[in-house]
């Protein structure tokens, strides 16, 4: 069985951001970017899938500038075997990037398409649901276990009061959740090797799509500064400011 | 303009979120349809119907619903949004699940976790972690959205909408339900609590949570954690407040332990008052907290309790 492993150029997740001064977005000039950590569990998982002998190759794909090779050469590094660019400078959202691995899906037929729940930039958690939908798929969201069964996976899912587990028949569309594993790091021997690894560069009009978001961006603004609280130098005094200043416990 | 709001459930009984998007549908404007779908719903349908501001309540129940998988509740929903220009669910795990499928399926963009609506098609939501709030405008003729339930305050209860049944059904090859391992709480859901006490990695391990069950239990608060006291194995996943877990925002957050990374602020920072305890005076907390107490947790928590 192939696997597609779906991954995302984001802005490093310990990074505070800036917002550009005229609000017209995020400021990512000279930020440090890395590869989104839910698609680091998601290559991590094809990974396993393949040390299980679940899988036989791992296709890694990303859809962004192309700077994203970097992301790419990381996935091979880790354990890839090759790697799709679709390359486009536009602004991508869930339905553009959707529609851009559903063609790679008709080409590739892979057994299972692994993607990270959400990309922390955008905050969507939309991509894989929007592919299983284009691709006609079952999907198994936000999973903490992944059990291939012949035909079959079986996906332990991380739901609001607890875990729920579903069986999908194979192909399949699975995104990850933060406790489906622990990524390991690229050695640099690894790394070496990754360089000569395959990479294809594709555009969207290659794969006949559009990829361009559809939901215009019409201002970004900073979040509301919290005023600076009180230190306070005791129990005493906290519950006595909670009770009289704040009156949130009576 | 008509807008269909799907009835977020758990256990027989309609989830107090649902009132939140209602809310928010009240401010795009225009009749209020609730969907409710899964398997005997009936008491779920007429507490939907009680809600202001809906019109009509359409009850889809059917063992095909079950659960919500995604693959059957997708397709029953794209069956009836021909019908509407918005169609709205919680951002729940269950509303995150289903309706970027039907997004796709009607060829249409989502837009995720509104916290606000400036017109009809035009919505403010946090990227980012919560660290930028974008405004953004979709061009789609249906309109996709899933709600942040503390962006809007909940609708009261006093109406008497119709209900009607739809059917419907969903074929649905696909996918299995297996199981479901709930966490049995008796404390108020985490995010519809009016007071939260969430700890961290200074708690150092699962047992010492239950320092946190007096304070709990004497402001009858719900108990979170975060991502790192989660990932230690302290608790369960369920209870993990920050980007990646749930989103709350009570009158009162207590963090107990806990540094205060980016990821953990984007989900309580909205909260009236927030207080921290933690014994490093440098933690990133402290510049969020309304009231901070430096000091070590195993005596300030057993403190503070009594003194409650």
């Amino acid at each position: 069985m192939k696997v597609l492993a779906a991954v995302k150029r984001v802005i490093d997740y310990n990074v505070k951001i800036r917002v550009k001064p005229d609000h017209s977005d995020v400021d990512l000039t000279n930020v440090k970017m890395a590869m989104n950590p839910f698609c680091e569990i998601a290559v991590e998982e094809a990974v396993r899938l393949k040390e299980k002998g679940a899988a036989t190759e791992i296709v890694a794909v990303t859809i962004g500038p192309k700077a994203a090779q970097e992301q790419l050469r990381t996935a091979l590094a880790l354990g890839a075997d090759r790697a799709i660019h679709v390359e486009t400078d536009e602004r991508v959202e869930s339905l553009g990037a959707a529609k851009a691995l559903a063609k790679l899906v008709e080409e590739e037929q892979p057994g299972l398409v692994i993607l990270g729940k959400q990309a922390i930039d955008t905050d969507n958690n939309q991509t894989g649901q929007m592919l299983a939908a284009l691709t006609g798929l079952p999907q198994g969201t936000f999973a903490s276990a992944v059990d291939v069964d012949g035909e079959k996976v079986q996906v332990t899912r991380e739901i609001d009061g607890g875990l729920q587990t579903v069986e999908l028949t194979l192909p399949a569309i699975v995104t990850t959740d933060l406790r489906l594993n622990e990524p390991r790091y690229a050695k640099l021997p690894d790394i070496m090797k990754a360089k000569k690894k395959p990479l294809d560069v594709k555009s969207p009009a290659d794969l006949g799509v559009e990829v361009a978001s559809k939901v215009k961006l019409l201002k970004v603004e900073p979040p509301a500064e919290r005023q600076g609280g009180v230190k306070v130098g005791s129990v005493d005094e906290l519950v006595d400011k909670l009770k009289n200043e704040a009156k949130v416990i009576s | 303009m008509s807008i269909l709001v799907l009835a977020e459930h758990h256990d027989g009984a309609l989830a107090g979120a649902t009132a939140h998007v209602v809310a928010a549908a009240q401010q795009i404007g225009g009749d209020i349809d609730v969907l409710v779908a899964g398997e005997n719903v009936a008491a779920i349908a007429e507490a939907a119907a009680k809600l202001d501001g809906v019109s009509k309540v359409r009850v889809a129940d059917n063992a095909a619903y079950a659960h919500l998988l995604a693959e059957p509740t997708a397709a029953l929903i794209a069956e009836l949004a021909g019908d509407y220009s918005h169609v709205l669910a919680v951002a729940s795990t269950t509303g995150k699940n289903v309706l970027p499928r039907v997004a796709a399926l009607k060829d249409v963009a989502q837009i995720s976790e509104i916290i606000a609506v400036e017109s009809a098609d035009t919505f403010k939501r946090p990227i980012y972690a919560g660290n930028a709030i974008a405004t953004v405008q979709s061009e789609d003729a249906l309109k996709v959205i899933t709600v942040r339930t503390t962006g809007f305050d909940a609708v009261a209860e006093g109406g008497s909408a119709a209900i009607e049944a739809v059917d419907f059904v969903a074929d649905n090859a696909q996918s299995t339900f297996i199981k479901e391992e709930l966490a049995q709480s008796d404390r108020p859901e985490l995010g519809a609590a009016k007071v939260v006490i969430s700890g961290g990695r200074g708690m150092g391990n699962g047992e010492n949570f239950k320092l946190l069950d007096g304070i709990a239990d004497k402001l009858g608060a719900a108990i979170g954690a975060s991502r790192a006291a989660v990932d230690a194995g302290f608790v369960p996943n369920d209870m993990q407040v920050g980007q990646t877990g749930k989103i709350v925002a009570p009158d009162l957050y207590i963090a107990v332990g806990i540094s205060g990374a980016i990821q953990h602020l984007a989900g309580m920072k909205d909260s009236k008052v927030i207080v921290a305890i933690n014994k490093d005076e440098e933690a990133p907390i402290f510049q969020v907290a309304d009231y901070g107490l430096v000091a070590d947790l195993f005596e300030a928590v057993p403190e503070l309790e009594q003194q409650l």
